[in-house]
C-alpha cells in the first residue's frame, strides 16, 4: 500500500497540474453544439484554449465572460448575462457549459442565482440548457474539474425515470474519465457495439475532437453527444464508469434514474480487459466475438515479446491519479518497478498504486526523484520533455497536454489491442535508447581497482 | 513608487503610440482597456502580455504569483530560442491554494522567492502579479523589496494582473517594470560606438540569428536585446547604448521612447521581415550610430553587406518566380507583420488578395494601402465561412495566418502557412525570406491537396459540405439581392465598430436623429469608435456620404 504525501514546497517548479476550470470546459467539449464558457478574466479562457489547440491541433470552442477589474469587484451578473446572450444569439449553441474560475470564486459570484435571474429576464432562455459548475482554480486539479462537471451534467441534463419503468437492455451509458483519448473512446465504442449493445458516451470527445472534417462551419463543438440523447440516458440497462473519477457521475446517474453501474478503474492491461469483456458478455448475453479472442492472444504474445525490455525497468511516472493508476499498474504487471509516482490531486486509487510513495507534487519532484532513484523510463505529459532531456532516459508522452508530438487524440491505451500497441511502443522506446546510448565498448567491463564493475553504469 | 492605476494611465498617455495619437483626451484615459465583449472575446490578458514580453530573458527565473491556472495552463508555450541559460523555460509558480486566499499569499510568495534563489541562484527573479492575489491585496512590490534586501538579489515586481486589460497593455506594463526597476541599474564593462539595443524582438524559432551574423560582421554590438535571448545584466546596462531599433511596433514603444527621453538613446521603428525592410533597417542602424559618433566608413561597409546579401537573396528567390506566377495569397495577420510581409511576398511575385488589419494601427493601414494600392481588401473581421469563400473563389491559393484561423484553410483542404508565434521556422532577414518562399512553395505544390479534394467513394463529385456551404451563402446573397427590404436590412446590419458592436443602421439613424456631423458626435450617441478607434475612418466616410445635416433636420 502506497503512502500518499504532499509536497511542502512554497514554489511549484515545472507544474504537472493544470487547473480544474479547464478540466470542466474539456468535459463540455464532448457535447454536441456546446460552447464552454469560463466565468473569469479573458486570460483564463485564452490559456486553456491555446493548450487544447496545441494538444489536438483542432479549432476549439471556448468563451469567456471577460471580467474586468471593476466587474470583478462589483460582481459578474452583467458579464454572465451578456456572455450567455451573445453566445446564444451569435453561435446558436445547443448548450452553454459554464465553469467558474479563481477570480470569480474569490469574489464569490452566485452564478446559479445569476442563471435563475437571466432565465426570468429572457424568456427565450427559460428552457435553454445551461449547466454551471463551481471550479475555483485554487483548489483541486484538471481531473477534478472534469469529474465535477460530468456529475453535474448528469444531475441537470438526464431526465428522471419513474420507478418500475422498463429499461432498454441494449442501451449502455459510458462515463469515461478525462484520461481517455478520442481514440480510446472509439475503441471502446467498437468493442461495446460488437456485443450488440448501443453505447451513449458522456462526454463523447470522440465525436468532437477526433480530428474529423466537419459538415459545416460551426463556432461550437462539431460533434459529441447531444443534449436530447443525454436526457434519455436513464433508460439504459447499465452504466459503465471508467476511472475512479467517474464514480461520482455514475452514482448521480443511479440516484436519479436507478441505472446500476459498474466501475472499471482501469482498462489498460490483460486482467482489466478480461473483466471488461466478461462483463459485456454477461450484460449482453452474447458470447465473446472471435475478434476479441484473437486480440487477447495477440496481447499475450506482445507481453511475451516485450517483457524482456519492460521487465526490471525503473519507472518514474507523473500523471493525474486515474492515468497514473492505470499505466503504472499495467507496467507493474509487466515486471517494471514503479520507483517514482507523482500526481496532481487526491484520489482513492492512489494508495493502491504499486509503489512505496505517491507524491502530490510537480515535475521538479519527479525529475529529482527519478535521478536519485536511478530511473530508466519516464512517463508524463509533454511538459516532461525538459526533464527527460536532462535525465537522458527514454521518455513516453502520456496524458494531457501532448503539444510537441502529433496524433495525441489517437493514442490508445484501452482494450486488448490498445494495450498491445502500447507495450510495443514502450519496448521499442527502450530498445531505441539502448541502441543509441548504451552500446558496450571494450572498456565497459574494464577492471577497476576493486575488480570488474558488476553494473557498468553506461549499460543500464 | 507609482500605483498600478497610475502606471496604467501613464502607459495610456504614450505619445509614441500611433493608435493613441488618434484619440481624444477622454478616449486616451480609457486607453487600451477597451471593454471586451463577454461571450465574444478572444485573446490573452494583461498577465499573458507581460509574460510574453519578458519571458525570453533567458537567465531570469520567472515566478508567477497566483493559482495554478495562470502558469500551470500556459508554461513553456513560446518558441523563443536561447544561446545560453535554459532557466527561462523552467516554470515557477506559487500555486496558491484556498488557505492562501483566506490568509493572504505574501508569505508563500516570500518563501517561494527564497526557494528559487537557493535552488537555482538566478541573477534576478521577475515576480508576476495575477488577478487573485491582486484582489485579496497581496502587495508584491513590498514582498519583492523585502526579498531583494534580504537575499541581495534583484527581485522585480511585474504588476500586470490579467483583469486590468488585454495582452497589449500587459506588454507595456512589463516595459514599465523594466524601466522602473532594471534599466540603468548596472554599468557595462566597456562601451563601443557600435552599441545598439533591439527592443520588442523575441527571437522566436531563433530567427534573430538569421540577421545577427550580419551585425556581428559589421562590428555592431547588440548591447541588449529586449527580450529575445536577453540576459538580465545586459538589460540592466542597456541605458548605455548609442541607438535602438524597435522591432514590434506596439509591444514596447514605451520602453523605446522613455529610454530616448531618459538616456538620450534615439530609436527607429524597423523590421527584418522582407528584403527591402532588412536593408532599410541595417542602413538606419548604421546612420544612427554614425550620428552618435561612429566612424562614417560604417555606412560603406553596411552598403557592401547589403548589396552582397540582397544579390544572394534575389538570386535564390528568382527560381520561385515561375512557380509563384499567378498565385494568390490571402494574408491574415495583425500589426507590424502586415506591411512588412506584404512587401516581401510581392518581391517574390506573389499576388496579395487580402490582408487583415484587425490589430494594425492606422499607420500600418496606410502603409498597406501604399504597398498594395487602394483596392487592397482589408479584412476587418471575417467569419470562417467568409474566409473560406474567399479562398474557394480561387481568389487565393494559399492562406498565411496565425495559428487560430489555420483550421478554416486546412479543413477546407487549402494550403496554409503559419506566420505567427507558434511557427517552426524563422523568416527573418535575407535568409528568412528565402526560407519563407521555400515553405510557401512546398505548401502550394504538395501533391496531397489534390487527393484531399477528391470526393469520397460514397459522395457525389462536387457535392461536398464546402460546396453546400457556399451554395447556401450564394442563395442568401441572391435572396437579399432580390428583395430590396432585405438588401436594405443587410446593408444597415454591416458592422462598423467592432469593439462596441455598432452597425451602420444605428449610426445612420443617430446622424439623422441628432443632425450629427462629427465622429465625436456619433460616438456620443452610439458609442461607435469608443473602443480602439480603428473605425474612425469608416465613420468619417459615412458622415461624408450623408446629405447635409441641416437638410435632414429640416425634414
Amino acid at each position: 500500500m502506497a503512502i500518499v504525501t504532499t509536497s511542502k514546497k512554497a514554489c511549484s517548479v515545472n507544474p504537472l497540474k493544470m487547473s480544474q476550470p479547464i478540466g470542466g470546459s474539456f468535459a463540455f467539449m464532448g457535447l454536441r453544439g456546446a460552447m464552454p464558457l469560463l466565468h473569469g478574466s479573458q486570460g483564463c479562457t485564452s490559456f486553456g484554449l491555446t493548450l487544447f489547440v496545441r494538444h489536438f491541433k483542432e479549432a476549439v470552442p471556448m468563451q469567456t465572460t471577460a471580467m474586468s477589474e471593476v466587474a470583478t469587484v462589483l460582481g459578474g451578473y452583467e458579464n454572465v448575462e451578456q456572455a450567455i446572450l451573445n453566445i446564444y444569439n451569435r453561435t446558436k449553441p445547443e448548450i452553454i457549459g459554464i465553469n467558474s474560475t479563481g477570480v470569480t470564486e474569490t469574489k464569490g459570484d452566485d452564478v446559479e442565482g445569476f442563471i435563475r435571474l437571466i432565465r426570468q429576464k429572457h424568456p427565450q432562455l427559460e428552457r435553454f440548457p445551461l449547466v454551471y459548475v463551481s471550479t475555483p482554480d485554487f483548489k483541486d486539479a484538471f481531473q477534478d474539474g472534469w469529474e465535477k462537471t460530468v456529475a453535474r451534467m448528469v444531475e441537470v441534463l438526464v431526465d428522471p425515470v419513474e420507478a418500475g419503468t422498463a429499461r432498454d437492455p441494449v442501451r449502455v451509458n459510458v462515463l469515461p474519465g478525462c484520461h481517455l483519448t478520442p481514440g480510446d473512446l472509439d475503441e471502446l465504442r467498437t468493442i461495446i457495439e460488437d456485443f450488440g449493445l448501443k453505447p451513449s458516451f458522456l462526454p463523447d470527445l470522440a465525436g468532437s475532437l477526433d480530428g474529423h472534417i466537419p459538415d459545416e462551419f460551426t463556432p461550437t463543438t462539431i460533434g459529441g453527444i447531444g443534449v436530447d440523447e443525454i436526457a434519455t440516458m436513464g433508460q439504459a440497462g447499465w452504466t459503465i464508469a471508467i476511472g475512479a473519477q467517474m464514480k461520482r457521475a455514475a452514482e448521480a446517474m443511479q440516484q436519479k434514474t436507478g441505472v446500476p453501474f459498474r466501475l472499471f478503474e482501469r482498462l489498460c492491461g490483460l486482467i482489466p480487459n478480461d473483466e471488461f469483456i466478461a462483463f459485456l458478455s454477461e450484460i449482453s448475453g452474447r458470447p465473446v466475438p472471435s475478434k476479441y479472442r484473437r486480440q487477447r492472444g495477440q496481447l499475450a504474445d506482445a507481453m511475451l515479446d516485450t517483457h524482456f525490455h519492460i521487465g526490471g525497468r525503473k519507472l518514474a511516472i507523473g500523471a493525474e491519479p486515474d492515468l497514473l493508476f492505470d499505466l503504472s499498474s499495467m507496467l507493474h504487471e509487466m515486471g517494471a518497478e514503479v520507483a517514482v509516482a507523482v500526481t496532481t490531486t487526491v484520489s482513492p486509487v492512489l494508495e493502491r498504486v504499486k509503489t512505496q510513495e505517491v507524491l502530490i507534487g510537480d515535475l521538479e519532484d519527479l525529475e529529482e526523484l527519478a535521478k536519485a532513484r536511478d530511473c530508466d523510463l519516464l512517463i508524463t505529459h509533454s511538459h516532461g520533455r525538459q526533464a527527460a532531456s536532462r535525465l537522458k532516459i527514454p521518455f513516453y508522452r502520456a496524458g494531457f497536454p501532448m503539444f510537441d508530438r502529433l496524433g495525441a487524440g489517437h493514442q490508445l491505451s484501452v482494450g486488448y489491442r490498445g494495450t498491445r500497441d502500447l507495450v510495443f511502443d514502450l519496448a521499442n522506446l527502450v530498445i531505441g535508447d539502448r541502441e543509441a546510448n548504451h552500446q558496450p565498448t571494450p572498456d565497459t567491463w574494464r577492471t577497476t581497482e576493486s575488480g570488474l564493475e558488476v553494473v557498468p553504469p553506461q549499460l543500464h | 513608487m507609482s500605483s498600478l492605476s497610475a502606471t496604467i494611465q501613464d502607459v495610456f498617455n504614450e505619445p509614441g503610440c500611433g493608435k493613441n495619437a488618434n484619440k481624444t483626451e477622454a478616449e486616451r484615459k480609457k486607453g487600451c482597456t477597451k471593454q471586451l465583449q463577454p461571450g465574444g472575446a478572444a485573446g490573452g490578458c494583461a498577465f499573458d502580455g507581460a509574460k510574453i514580453a519578458l519571458q525570453p530573458f533567458t537567465d531570469v527565473a520567472h515566478l508567477v504569483h497566483g493559482p495554478i491556472a495562470c502558469e500551470g495552463n500556459s508554461w513553456d508555450n513560446r518558441g523563443s530560442a536561447s544561446s545560453g541559460s535554459d532557466l527561462w523555460r523552467r516554470s515557477f509558480t506559487t500555486d496558491m491554494n484556498e488557505t492562501d486566499i483566506v490568509f493572504g499569499g505574501e508569505k508563500r510568495l516570500y518563501k517561494a522567492i527564497k526557494e528559487v534563489i537557493e535552488k537555482y541562484d538566478p541573477p534576478a527573479i521577475f515576480v508576476y502579479q495575477t488577478c487573485v492575489p491582486a484582489m485579496i491585496g497581496d502587495d508584491i512590490n513590498a514582498v519583492c523589496k523585502a526579498a531583494a534586501t534580504k537575499f541581495g538579489k534583484p527581485v522585480i515586481p511585474v504588476n500586470s494582473p490579467g483583469f486590468v486589460g488585454p495582452k497589449n497593455l500587459g506588454n507595456k506594463l512589463a516595459g514599465e517594470a523594466l524601466l522602473e526597476h532594471v534599466i540603468g541599474t548596472e554599468e557595462p564593462d566597456y562601451t563601443t560606438p557600435y552599441d545598439i539595443n533591439i527592443i520588442g524582438e523575441y527571437n522566436l524559432s531563433g530567427e534573430f540569428w538569421q540577421i545577427k551574423p550580419l551585425l556581428d560582421e559589421l562590428g555592431i554590438r547588440i548591447l541588449s536585446c529586449i527580450s529575445g535571448d536577453g540576459k538580465y545584466r545586459e538589460l540592466a546596462y542597456s541605458h548605455r547604448a548609442k541607438a535602438a531599433m524597435m522591432v514590434c511596433s506596439k509591444a514596447m514603444i514605451n520602453v523605446a521612447r522613455k529610454m530616448e527621453e531618459r538616456y538620450g538613446i534615439p530609436f527607429f521603428e524597423g523590421s527584418f521581415y522582407g528584403i527591402q525592410d532588412s536593408s532599410d533597417s541595417l542602413r538606419e542602424i548604421a546612420r544612427m550610430l554614425i550620428e552618435r559618433g561612429a566612424p562614417a566608413e560604417l555606412m560603406d561597409r553596411t552598403e557592401a553587406v547589403i548589396a552582397r546579401e540582397e544579390a544572394k537573396a534575389w538570386a535564390a528567390i528568382e527560381r520561385f518566380k515561375p512557380r509563384f506566377k499567378d498565385k494568390k495569397v490571402l494574408l491574415i495577420t495583425g500589426g507590424v507583420k502586415s506591411w512588412s510581409v506584404v512587401a516581401a511576398l510581392q518581391e517574390a511575385g506573389l499576388e496579395i488578395v487580402g490582408t487583415s488589419v484587425k490589430k494594425s494601427t492606422k499607420e500600418d493601414k496606410e502603409r498597406i494601402k501604399e504597398l498594395m494600392g487602394q483596392d487592397a481588401h482589408m479584412i476587418e473581421d471575417m467569419t470562417p465561412r467568409e474566409m473560406y469563400k474567399m479562398l474557394k473563389d480561387a481568389r487565393a491559393d494559399i492562406m498565411l495566418s496565425g495559428g487560430k484561423s489555420q483550421f478554416v484553410a486546412l479543413k477546407a483542404a487549402m494550403p496554409w502557412l503559419d506566420i505567427n508565434q507558434e511557427r517552426c521556422h524563422g523568416y527573418m532577414g535575407y535568409i528568412g525570406m528565402v526560407k519563407l518562399m521555400e515553405e510557401i512553395e512546398k505548401a502550394l505544390y504538395n501533391p496531397m491537396w489534390a487527393q484531399l479534394r477528391r470526393p469520397a467513394p460514397w459522395d457525389d463529385a462536387g457535392v461536398n459540405w464546402q460546396a453546400k456551404a457556399i451554395a447556401q451563402m450564394d442563395a442568401q446573397a441572391a435572396e437579399i439581392a432580390a428583395d430590396p427590404a432585405l438588401a436594405e436590412a443587410a446593408r444597415r446590419a454591416r458592422k462598423i465598430c467592432h469593439c462596441k458592436t455598432v452597425d451602420l443602421g444605428s449610426i445612420e439613424d443617430a446622424i439623422v436623429a441628432h443632425g450629427l456631423s462629427t465622429v465625436d458626435g456619433v460616438k456620443e450617441h452610439t458609442n461607435a469608435s469608443g473602443g480602439c478607434g480603428a473605425c474612425k475612418g469608416r465613420i468619417e466616410d459615412i458622415l461624408a456620404a450623408q446629405p447635409a445635416p441641416v437638410l435632414q433636420a429640416a425634414e
